[in-house]
């Protein structure tokens, strides 16, 4: 009986544990975010365009918003910037940037040149708001609720597919909680 | 462990000027001119148990970016972040755990190369001892089933 059983069970734990280690659907370098479900960090950053502005994601309280980390450095968020173009132009949500450890005068001219998706890009030069959200790449993409919560964290450049599929449903069930 | 005569000797050479003083608060945020003028040229603390601890913590955190580096090794520009991250807080006083506390509340468990005892970590601080235990009994049952066996010196019950 136990010489059938044991390699049997031993053969189950094994598929179980491939089935998830070895998932090539799972991207194994996406780390899961601690800060889902808790407060997003607050910042008050300068503005990127105008320096004399503040930028506070305080001012956002009430409503549900992304904040989408990017730089000119980051070549991926060269590829998603379209994309952010077209998902800004569908007026779904505020769309705020994080210009992470960036030059102010470059990430003005790339905004000039390839077109402003954000309502307001705050300036992180040192990345002391990045640390605060656990920023480790660029880009990177969080979803803020209406109660302030981090919902949701996107790591790779954003599409409008995965825009449609992991971000609107999402927006809709934190309007309706919200509402 | 924080003597403020340490603090009144510890600066760095370029704060002994008092305008280039006064430029280097202005040009970088408030903690950080604090952290600024505990470091020597190289970027060590000055207080030698600070820069001991430093060291220490810093080998056990992972640098993100590249992920089998510490943030100790690597010169990836966060890992750069987070090393002043961790100088400011031990010369502002914080504990190694309120600085372990902080990197896991922001980058998750994962950020540490020790995972901390805890409930959800027992499968990987125990699996060594169960691995142990499970290898013994397997000998244990090999080894008496064999003795049991009657030895194979008769060439007729060979295999």
């Amino acid at each position: 009986m136990w010489k059938f059983l044991l390699p049997f069970a031993a053969f189950v734990a094994l598929a179980v544990l491939f089935a998830f280690g070895l998932n090539p659907s799972r991207d194994i370098h996406a780390l899961p975010s601690p800060l889902i479900g808790k407060a997003a960090p607050a910042f008050a950053l300068t503005d990127l365009l105008d320096p004399s502005r503040v930028d506070s994601n305080g001012d956002l309280k009430g409503q549900v918003y992304v904040l989408n980390v990017w730089a000119t450095w980051c070549v991926p968020c060269r590829q998603e910037h379209e994309a952010l173009l077209a998902i800004s132009q569908q007026h779904v949500v505020p769309i705020i940037g994080l210009n992470w450890k960036d030059q102010r005068e470059r990430a003005k001219q790339w905004l000039e040149q390839l077109g402003n998706p954000y309502q307001a890009v705050a300036f992180d030069a040192d990345g002391r708001a990045a640390i605060n959200w656990g920023v480790y790449g660029a880009p990177e993409t969080y979803l803020v609720d209406t109660h302030g919560r981090v919902i949701f964290k996107f790591i790779s450049p954003m599409t409008q597919e995965v825009w449609d599929r992991e971000f609107l449903p999402r927006i809709a069930i934190a309007r309706r909680e919200g509402a | 462990m924080k003597r403020e005569s340490d603090l009144a000797v510890t600066r760095s050479p370029a704060a002994l000027l008092p305008s280039m003083a006064m430029l280097l608060s202005l040009a970088i945020s408030f903690g950080c001119a604090e952290a600024a003028e505990s470091l020597d040229a190289n970027g060590q603390l000055l207080d030698v148990s600070l820069q001991t601890r430093f060291e220490t913590i810093t080998k056990d955190l992972r640098c993100l970016v590249c992920q089998n580096e510490s943030i100790a090794d690597s010169n990836a520009d966060l890992a750069m972040d987070l090393r002043r991250q961790v100088q400011e807080m031990l010369v502002a006083g914080k504990s190694d755990e309120a600085i372990f506390d902080f990197m896991t509340d922001r980058y998750g468990e994962f950020v540490r190369f020790s995972p901390p005892l805890e409930p959800k970590t027992l499968l990987i601080w125990g699996a060594p001892f169960i691995m142990l235990l499970l290898g013994g009994v397997i000998i244990f049952r090999v080894a008496r089933q064999r003795s049991r066996m009657p030895l194979n010196d008769d060439p007729a019950t060979g295999p």
